[in-house]
């Protein structure tokens, strides 16, 4: 058991730095999960931590210990690849024995691991198969059971579920969460989607870049962006962004993007004072946009309006392409509302779950 | 021929069937024979042509692709107007069955008569009798050919000699292209070793023999050494050879002529196993490093079980070259010194001492050889899914 430390990590190809300065501390046990577009330096964090890549510049720690120098194989960690990387001459047994075999382990040791996680995976009856035999879900599976019979200090995990269909991978997710509870290890996990991240992660960190944009609980993550790529990364659909100006009238404060005003809460006034008169950039999440008639009772609503160019409905909600001028948005409103392409619409704005962030610097104004 | 259209699967009546087998084997053998009557008209008419000589190139190349063309077209044109049972039953037999056809002429009727005289003496069948009188002439000599095949002194020499060529000759060009690939693969100047290892694949057996005529050149100790292994054992001190006349350690000097072909083929294997080594997966080495392989474990352990498809391919296709090795032996000792293979003593039976018989019972040892391994071979690529 081990938390692992990024300590001023850089990496370099070249005159190209892929990670600048990356700084992390996760904790034993916990599930945190990287999260970005690709290129952002996600994958190639991990590998570092894998030793799979050379840290060009800084310390990586695991526990206690600088492993900068240290190969692979005595980091204790295991990994599971988004390919799987399963081999393919080797039976499922063997190849989840393979590491250990290498270890020098007692042979009734490995059978009995090998068996253990066979069990828990619900791979027993498929231990005489070849890679080749086995389904996606299968080889996942027993990508995850290679690395868990090697009883890792850190588990490493690189878009294990990329290749599974849609409908196995919300099963996986599930399987995965329950697999960290269950064995109480360190999990680092990389995805370039938002919903395993947010589902899966005891902390999220929002890689762009190269840099780590931040770091934090899903729940944070989602209501308190720290800067504009956060807020417009997680979220689906993303979170509409707004030029505006911060205007003061009678004491009151209101964020006027041209098209419309909208009056900020008095309670989140208070950060907000040294921007009035300034340009910011004003952020509001679809699903805080209503139709008036079904906005839930107690929101702080601020009334805008504008044309419907497109409308999508998923079924469970409504999607609005809105447009109110020079401003585009997306709005997720609730399904009984009547409106077809072209409608002039009226809808608010729940001020409550306003954000705004400075032009410049595209960090959040707190 | 079954048809799965619909709810019915009908078998063709008896009639139908050998009437389809009788269009078919028509087209077969109606398509070349009627290309090779044109090409032929085309030949006498361009032969007694007064035309400049790069006109009547143009005019046979045209005339043989386009003559050839046309009449796959034509063929092919009135298999579509037949009705569509017969469409489907003949139309395959227009591409394939030319094909099939010649090469039943070219390679299976001479294979089955080159079986059929070795059966006989060394002036084979004699002319005009009936098959029951060939078999109670005194030409008829059974199976004895291949009793001496197996009996003859050269042909016993020959076959150990050909097992050295198989064992050698394909186990250090695997050995060799393996490495080389391997280490080239790691290296920056991998796109120009890889070339030059490749250029002797560019020469001829003969070509390369010639080459290596140089290298072996003997001459009486004293005068100048003009070969370039003498040359080097000379100035060092040593004693002129003559490499592959060297009988006193026969059948080793054997080895001497199994380097050429070493020479040649590992360029062969180096450019496959490199193309098969970059197939392999990163992730999956990566996956045996963080397991705790060493890099000779993982070459072993995980590359080689990867690449296995082509080792045996190239294996086996290095066997095949060997077991029909031929021109490097002919140029280099004409088959003296215990050289012999087995080629060389079908070419010499058959061609210098005129036994027909015992030449064509060897040939014949040959292919019943070849044959497994070509199995094997084709297995394999079919394996890799090659075709």
């Amino acid at each position: 058991m081990a938390g692992v430390t990024y300590r001023h990590v850089y990496k370099r190809y070249g005159d190209v730095t892929v990670i600048t300065d990356l700084n992390m501390e996760i904790a034993d046990k916990e599930f945190v999960v990287f999260v970005g577009p690709s290129g952002c330096g996600k994958s190639t964090s991990l590998r570092m931590l894998a030793g799979l890549e050379e840290v060009t510049e800084g310390e990586i720690l695991i526990g206690d210990r600088v492993v900068n120098d240290v190969p692979p194989k005595d980091r204790d960690i295991a990994m599971v690849f988004q390919s799987y990387a399963l081999y393919p001459h080797m039976s499922v047994y063997d190849n989840m024995a393979f590491g250990l075999k290498l270890r020098k382990t007692p042979k009734s040791e490995i059978d009995r691991r090998v068996k253990e996680a066979a069990e828990s995976l619900g791979l027993t009856h498929l231990l005489d198969r070849k890679p080749k035999a086995l389904s996606g879900g299968q080889r996942q599976r027993v990508a995850v059971g290679r690395a868990i019979v090697r009883e890792p200090a850190v588990f490493l995990m690189d878009e294990p579920l990329s290749n599974l269909d849609a409908k196995l991978r919300v099963s996986a997710r599930a399987e995965i969460s329950q697999l960290h509870r269950r064995l109480g290890t360190t999990f680092i996990y990389v995805t370039h989607d938002q919903v395993e991240a947010m589902t899966m992660g005891d902390r999220i960190a929002v890689m762009s870049d190269g840099l780590l944009q931040q770091i934090d609980s899903p729940r944070n993550l989602y209501n308190y962006p720290g800067n504009v790529f956060v807020a417009g990364f997680i979220g689906s659909p993303a979170m509409n962004f707004f030029d505006a100006t911060l205007v003061s009238e009678e004491g009151k404060l209101f964020v006027d993007t041209g098209d419309f005003r909208v009056h900020v809460p008095e309670d989140r006034q208070q950060p907000y004072n040294n921007y009035v008169g300034k340009e910011v950039i004003f952020g509001m999440r679809p699903e805080n946009l209503h139709a008036p008639q079904f906005a839930p009772p107690g929101i702080d609503a601020s009334p805008i309006e504008g044309i419907v160019e497109v409308v999508e409905l998923l079924g469970h909600e409504l999607h609005l392409y809105v447009n109110a001028g020079k401003n585009s948005m997306v709005a997720t409103v609730d399904t009984r509302l009547q409106v077809n392409t072209g409608n002039q619409v009226q809808l608010v704005m729940d001020m409550h779950n306003m954000h705004l962030f400075d032009k410049k610097t595209e960090l959040a104004i707190r | 021929m079954n048809y799965v259209s619909g709810k019915e699967v009908k078998q063709p009546s008896l009639g139908v069937r050998i009437l389809a087998l009788i269009g078919r084997v028509a087209l077969a053998i109606a398509i070349p024979a009627i290309a090779f009557y044109i090409l032929y008209l085309g030949f006498l008419f361009l032969r007694d042509s007064d035309a400049p000589r790069i006109v009547i190139t143009l005019v046979a190349i045209v005339w043989g692709v386009g003559g050839v063309a046309l009449l796959y077209w034509i063929f092919n044109g009135i298999v579509e107007r037949m009705p569509d049972q017969w469409t489907t039953r003949l139309q395959p037999f227009v591409f394939v069955g030319p094909a099939m056809a010649i090469l039943a002429w070219y390679l299976a009727i001479p294979t089955l008569r080159t079986f059929w005289i070795s059966l006989f003496n060394r002036d084979g069948p004699p002319a005009g009798l009936t098959i029951p009188e060939l078999l109670a002439s005194d030409s008829f000599v059974g199976l004895s050919n291949y009793a001496a095949v197996f009996t003859e002194r050269v042909m016993v020499e020959a076959f150990r000699n050909n097992i050295m060529w198989i064992v050698f000759g394909s186990t250090f060009s695997v050995a060799f292209g393996l490495i080389i690939a391997v280490l080239a693969d790691r290296s920056a100047y991998e796109k120009l070793a890889k070339s030059l290892i490749f250029l002797p694949m560019a020469i001829s057996f003969v070509g390369a023999s010639i080459i290596w005529k140089f290298i072996y050149e003997f001459r009486p100790p004293g005068q100048p050494q003009i070969g370039l292994l003498n040359a080097i054992l000379v100035s060092a001190g040593g004693v002129p050879r003559a490499w592959t006349q060297w009988v006193d350690i026969a059948p080793w000097n054997n080895l001497f002529l199994i380097v050429i072909v070493i020479w040649l083929q590992t360029g062969f294997s180096m450019v496959l196993f490199s193309a098969a080594l970059k197939g392999i997966p990163e992730e999956l080495l990566e996956a045996g490093r963080m397991d705790g392989a060493s890099e000779f474990r993982i070459f072993f352990g995980i590359m080689l079980p990867y690449i296995r498809g082509t080792l045996i391919t190239v294996w086996t296709t290095i066997v095949i070259f060997t077991l029909k090795i031929f021109d490097v032996v002919w140029v280099m000792t004409g088959g003296q010194f215990g050289t012999h293979v087995i080629a060389t003593q079908f070419y010499r039976q058959s061609f210098t001492n005129r036994n027909s018989g015992f030449g064509s019972a060897i040939a014949i040892v040959l292919l019943i050889a070849v044959i497994p391994v070509m199995i094997y071979n084709l297995k394999q690529f079919r394996e890799q899914e090659a075709f």
